[in-house]
């Protein structure tokens, strides 16, 4: 399937100003006659190794706003704005709740921890900013992370733009594997428990999803909708007889937790998905390029040198760290894997050099400024951060099926 | 452990890299191969040499098993008798990246998930020199390759804008850009109008002349004969015949191959075969079936 997102272009774009003039264009140039035809065009491709030949005058033309360079400008443009918009929202969240704190008083007391000066704020201050605040503000960003980082991959690997690990089940397979973590009242990883349990049973679905939704070395987008579908309604079904047997105070923790909640963070929750989140992000971006040629299909991916099966296995490992790492804390986030990717690659092109960590970034961004509104907007009560992005994600997710459905004429 | 060498590991991607083969040398090598595909025998007791600063075509009719055997000289199946070696190894002793460095593939058909412009595509087939000296010779390669295959003046468009023919020759240039001593081209020329045929033959003219191999699987036998050194007719799953164009080209092996009564004339300025489907002119009966 090929899904044109990026900045269209008019189908006759003008010729870019430095862009070499082809000595025979087959629109423009004068045909005198065959054999000068013929004899101009052999010089072009036998003169290839030469030095003067039109081709490196081509490579030696002066940078111009191509749509390649456009994009690099806009990927570094955004980088640098993500960068920014992350720190400042990181602050804000920190000092913004039921115990206000001015930003520059956060800023103080952060870099008094870090020993570069500043000053430490009251005893109600810091417990309430480093305690309460900074755990749930690390956590959001996490997983944020993760989920924008999950998402991107997820789409190389499938070659598809629609996949993201909530709507075709990934955070509900993991989700199974966490609750039955809570049901079953199991500590044998102390603290890790529930997030070793929800990566088992993640990826246990990715590798599930993977299998049934390809067919010919594709994925089209029915097969992964459909599938998504079933997959959700059997870890429904799962979780549903997990409740089944659980007791009064584990059906409220797992009710809780299942609308997608940031609320009980805390220290060891943060060092709880530290490990797997951390792993995925830092590994994703060595794949980029090889998800760049896995967008030509496989074959010819191979053809380029790219080890198809190991990276198929990489990517779904780090789907399912990625997503574990984020539902085993936050419950069912959706839809943030899916938004952040698209309108990044709208805006700075395809490429996963970028998309990967931008995704990354973005997600976290997100996350941030979503649970901060989560926990704020209707004060002194909070809105379930799932059902919040559930509520943005949902009508773009709508658009965009109905956006592929146009481009493809139809589905496939 | 350096970051490149822990990167090379993590994508399997550690990787010798090659030298070019002498002209005359065999590229590549079939031997005694059989291949099944869905329990069907696509391809039997088929050797073929693939020779350094030749182009060798692949024709016959549709299902004779062209594509699989160039597939077959990718790498991408797994035969079920005999060998197919790249560069003096069996392809199943390289690893895909050193493959990548070794041999290039033009698919028959381009598709791409994403909408990557024109430029970024070619450059794709730079991807398996990363990390190697021959980096340097990236935007030249790209460059070079956008301006043979003329695809230059659309560099910055989406993949996805372009028509069939202008797809097929942005997949070629991608292949160019690759630079490797053995080119593998499947049916180059199926979606080109008359002049970026010729344009695609004479690139493969071109490699060959510098010293590639260049292995082009064709239907229009009058490309064939004016283009390539050597021509393998496969009929069957077998080689029926294997020679310079001219030797292999006869009326009875054609007609009964293609099961369609041909004509081979000389071209009277060249010389060089035409082959035509024996038509006796409108309003006259069809011509007689072969038994």
């Amino acid at each position: 399937m090929t899904l044109s997102t990026g900045p269209s272009q008019p189908p006759h774009a003008p010729r870019p100003p430095g862009a070499a003039e082809s000595p025979q264009d087959g629109k423009s140039a004068p045909l005198p006659g065959t054999s000068e035809a013929v004899a101009a065009s052999e010089a072009v491709a036998a003169s290839e190794p030469l030095k003067e030949s039109p081709a490196e005058s081509a490579a030696a033309r002066p940078p111009s706003p191509t749509v390649a360079g456009r994009r690099r400008a806009r990927a570094a443009a955004l980088t640098g704005g993500l960068v920014v918009a992350l720190v400042t929202l990181c602050l804000v969240a920190a000092g913004t709740g039921a115990y206000d704190i001015p930003i520059g008083d956060v800023a103080r007391s952060a870099l008094h921890r870090v020993g570069l000066g500043g000053a430490p704020l009251d005893r109600v201050g810091e417990s309430v900013l480093w305690n309460v605040r900074l755990p749930r503000v690390v956590l959001a960003l996490l997983v944020g992370a993760s989920l924008g980082c999950a998402g991107a991959l997820m789409q190389g690997g499938f070659g598809n733009p629609l996949a993201e690990p909530g709507v075709i089940g990934i955070s509900a397979g993991a989700a199974v594997g966490a609750v039955g973590a809570i049901a079953l009242g199991l500590t044998f990883l102390g603290d890790w428990t529930v997030t070793a349990c929800a990566f088992g049973s993640g990826l246990l679905t990715v590798l599930v999803v993977y299998a049934l939704s390809r067919s010919d070395g594709k994925t089209e987008v029915v097969t992964l909708i459909l599938t998504g579908i079933a997959v959700n309604a059997f870890a429904g079904a799962l979780i549903g007889l997990f409740i089944f047997f659980a007791d009064n105070a584990q059906i409220t923790q797992i009710t809780f937790w299942q609308l997608g909640s940031l609320s009980q963070a805390t220290w060891p929750k943060v060092l709880a998905v530290l490990p797997c989140a951390v792993a995925g992000l830092v590994l994703a971006p060595v794949y980029a390029r090889q998800l760049d040629l896995l967008a030509l299909g496989e074959r010819p991916a191979r053809h380029l040198g790219v080890d198809v099966e190991r990276l198929r296995v990489a990517v779904v490992v780090l789907v399912a760290l990625l997503t574990a790492a984020a539902v085993a804390v936050a419950g069912i986030i959706t839809f943030v894997g899916l938004l952040v990717p698209h309108l990044l690659r709208m805006a700075a092109g395809p490429g996963h050099r970028f998309l990967v960590p931008g995704s990354a970034l973005g997600g976290a961004v997100v996350l941030v400024a979503a649970d901060l509104a989560a926990r704020t907007v209707a004060q002194p009560a909070e809105l379930p951060l799932g059902v919040l992005t559930a509520l943005f994600g949902s009508p773009f997710f709508f658009w965009l099926l109905r956006r592929t459905r146009r481009k493809q004429g139809g589905w496939a | 452990m350096s970051v490149r060498s822990l990167t090379g590991r993590l994508t399997g991607r550690a990787r010798r890299l090659p030298g070019r083969p002498a002209p005359g040398e065999a590229a590549a090598e079939v031997a005694d191969l059989r291949v099944v595909l869905g329990g069907r025998t696509v391809l039997d007791d088929v050797s073929l040499r693939v020779t350094a600063g030749e182009v060798l075509a692949l024709v016959g009719p549709n299902g004779a098993g062209k594509s699989t055997l160039l597939s077959a000289l990718a790498a991408d199946l797994t035969p079920a008798t005999g060998t197919v070696r790249v560069d003096g190894r069996p392809v199943a002793d390289w690893s895909p990246g050193e493959l990548a460095l070794r041999r290039s593939v033009l698919p028959q058909s381009a598709a791409l998930s994403f909408p990557f412009t024109v430029e970024e595509v070619v450059r794709m087939g730079r991807a398996p020199w990363v990390g190697t000296p021959a980096e340097d010779e990236d935007d030249p390669a790209v460059a070079a390759a956008m301006v043979t295959t003329e695809v230059a003046a659309f560099a910055d468009r989406p993949f996805g804008a372009l028509s069939g023919g202008e797809r097929a020759r942005t997949a070629l240039a991608r292949v160019l850009a690759q630079r490797t001593a053995l080119l593998l081209l499947d049916e180059p020329t199926a979606a080109l109008d008359l002049r970026h045929q010729e344009l695609v033959l004479r690139v493969c003219r071109e490699r060959a002349a510098a010293g590639d191999a260049v292995v082009v699987v064709l239907h229009d036998l009058g490309l064939a004969a004016a283009y390539a050194d050597r021509t393998a007719v496969l009929h069957g799953g077998r080689i029926a015949a294997d020679g310079p164009p001219d030797e292999v080209f006869g009326e009875e092996l054609l007609s009964a191959v293609y099961r369609q009564p041909v004509e081979v004339l000389p071209h009277p300025r060249t010389g060089v075969p035409l082959v035509v489907p024996r038509r006796d002119g409108r309003g006259t009966e069809a011509p007689a079936r072969l038994g």
